[in-house]
């Protein structure tokens, strides 16, 4: 990617506490217009809380999030959803007790007509936004008013995906996006992936599976215990790039070196329990 | 994500999840109900009488109409202590504003209903704001609606006593009007429109939707950009409403303001809400379930009155039965 580009996200020393843990401590991370980002790193490296801080779930302690360039204020996830800012959740983050058209919708229902804090929910367009939205994914669900508890690991997974992806998100995070699937449900949501960059979306993948960073990203950003060690394009073949990757992981390489983080430099616990 | 072999069960077990989702508690209580008004017929020819049902009726109304706010709280797997005490207090405001003070009595009836959405309103912004357990906060509620019942009104009853159309307002009979011979109070229609509004809110609405939303996942419904503090703040306000209008139709019915009753009537009203298949654990609970719960009590305690069971025994078979209602609704999750 052309680094000569206005990123569309700009993170800029991110610190985020939990009590006494740091689980943060000073992260910068770009994405590009276009661009499939992994981001990896061990158990408890602050992915997925970095990408939390992004999607509006927390808060972080300090540090500048800047969207094409101008500052942004996310406060909440309301706030990320309407700059165009998606997450799938790896928990999936579904209400259980409400079908699928109402989950889709949960937070953005097409509303018939409203009097103050009377709103009056159009259900039919919601199931039938919802069936197309599902048919154009593809995904194998026999009827939008099923409830997500009768769904399968894999048909939820689809539902938390097509949720985000059903409402032209410009930034889209997933958080270990193949992690309940299948073989073959794994190349469907990379292929599915591929294709949203293809239609103008940028997108942020958390995962484990190096394999399917270096199958689809553009670019690896390596985070361990709260900071960021490694930021590189994809290149090379698989072997060597998970070599070198599992090197950033385990701390064997670090290309920021130890020359900034000096405020935190007498407070470095030894391993971050949450992430 | 289905192979072409599996494909078939599938869709018979999702096709057979779509009926009975929500059905099963509801035929339950259903035919619980039809069976005691079977047993109670054959048991005393009293119990059948137009006159004992209408009785039976108009003891639904009061503790119906709470239990379709309590629905609602329950829902969101919260829990109301203040309804009985909350409705007094909106029973004692009303007779402020229609006694005391002497104005119309549709703003004595508006005094009730918001003395009662406030006071939800307060429940609300402990629960959500504040972040205290909702039994805690409806607890303190539930004795400052009392105490505060009682410090208005001075601690004596306030009649209605010049203004009757306040009394006809509930106990008096519009369809008898119509049909001579069917004196059905209008206490009795109050409850079934509040019914269908309240199921109205709980299934077509925002509202309602988020009510099931935060009972189900609450941090998922966060997740998705609602606000779940003001929504959950309405759903007390909503439930509080609720009460309020308990408390005009109990004042109605009594023809005065009684600021020493309603402790109590909150657990008579959670137990309809559960008899009726509301979960406790939130996220499922339907209107009908709840006016279905309510009969069931009404009918329990008038048969066995007419049985001449004593009291005592009347709240101990009550108390099994919301038991095994509750036990019901696990054995039911268990198999799902």
């Amino acid at each position: 990617m052309s680094s000569q580009q206005t990123p569309i996200v700009e993170m800029r020393n991110i610190h985020k506490r939990f009590g006494a843990v740091q689980a943060l401590r000073g992260v910068d991370l770009e994405l590009y217009p276009g661009e499939i980002l992994g981001l990896v790193g061990d158990n408890a490296a602050g992915k997925s809380t970095l990408m939390k801080v992004l999607s509006g779930a927390y808060l972080p302690n300090e540090g500048d999030i800047l969207l094409h360039g101008q500052p942004a204020h996310i406060a909440n996830p309301e706030d990320s959803r309407r700059l165009g800012i998606e997450m799938v959740y790896q928990d999936f983050a579904l209400c259980n007790n409400l079908d699928v058209a109402a989950n889709v919708f949960l937070g953005r229902e097409v509303v018939r007509w409203r009097l103050g804090s009377l709103r009056w929910m159009n259900k039919r367009t919601m199931e039938q936004r919802a069936r197309t939205m599902l048919d154009r994914l593809r995904i194998d669900i026999s009827s939008v008013r099923l409830r997500v508890e009768n769904l399968s690991g894999g048909q939820r997974q689809a539902v938390a995906i097509g949720r985000a992806i059903a409402f032209d998100a410009k930034v889209i995070i997933m958080d270990e996006p193949t992690a309940a699937l299948s073989v073959a449900a794994i190349d469907k949501v990379l292929d599915l992936i591929s294709s949203l960059r293809e239609h103008g979306a940028s997108i942020i993948i958390i995962s484990h599976r190096l394999e399917d960073i270096f199958r689809i990203g553009d670019r690896v950003a390596v985070l361990r215990q709260g900071r960021k060690v490694a930021d590189r394009p994809v290149a090379g073949d698989i072997h060597e790039f998970r070599e070198q990757v599992v090197a950033y992981m385990v701390g064997a390489r670090d290309d920021y070196g130890s020359e900034n983080d000096g405020e935190n430099g007498a407070v470095r616990s030894p391993s971050p329990v949450n992430a | 994500m289905t192979t072409d072999t599996t494909e078939l069960t599938t869709s018979v077990r999702e096709r057979r999840a779509l009926f009975r989702s929500d059905a099963t508690q509801k035929l339950l209580a259903f035919a619980g109900l039809i069976a005691l008004f079977v047993v109670f017929s054959l048991a005393s020819p009293n119990f059948f009488k137009f006159d004992n049902i209408i009785g039976i009726l108009l003891a639904t109304a009061v503790n119906g109409v709470l239990a379709l706010g309590v629905t609602f709280i329950i829902v969101t797997a919260g829990i109301d202590l203040s309804v009985g005490t909350v409705m007094t207090l909106s029973a004692v405001m009303s007779g402020v504003f229609v006694t005391f003070w002497g104005l119309p009595i549709p703003l004595g009836i508006l005094a009730g209903l918001a003395t009662g959405a406030l006071a939800g309103f307060v429940n609300g912004i402990a629960i959500s704001k504040m972040k205290i357990p909702p039994f805690i906060a409806t607890l303190g509620m539930m004795m400052m609606a009392k105490g505060l019942a009682l410090v208005i009104s001075g601690a004596k009853p306030i009649y209605f006593n010049d203004t009757p159309a306040f009394r006809q307002m509930a106990m008096g009979s519009l369809i008898g009007r119509v049909i001579p011979g069917f004196e059905v109070p209008n206490a009795v229609f109050i409850l079934f429109g509040a019914a269908i509004i309240a199921n109205l809110i709980l299934t077509k609405t925002v509202l309602g939707r988020y009510t099931v939303a935060l009972g189900s996942n609450e941090e998922a419904t966060r997740l998705s950009g609602v606000n779940v503090d003001a929504w959950k703040t309405a759903v007390y306000a909503l439930g509080g409403a609720f009460s309020g209008l308990g408390g005009v139709l109990m004042a109605a019915r009594l023809n005065s303001a009684q600021p020493a009753l309603g402790a109590g009537y909150e657990l008579d009203a959670i137990a309809a809400v559960v008899i009726g298949g509301t979960s406790l654990s939130g996220g499922e609970g339907t209107i009908l379930g709840t006016v279905i719960g309510a009969f069931i009590i009404s009918v329990l305690t008038n048969g066995l009155r007419i049985l001449s069971v004593p009291q005592e025994w009347q709240m101990v078979v009550t108390g099994a039965i919301v038991i095994l209602a509750v036990y019901a609704d696990i054995i039911r999750r268990r198999n799902q």
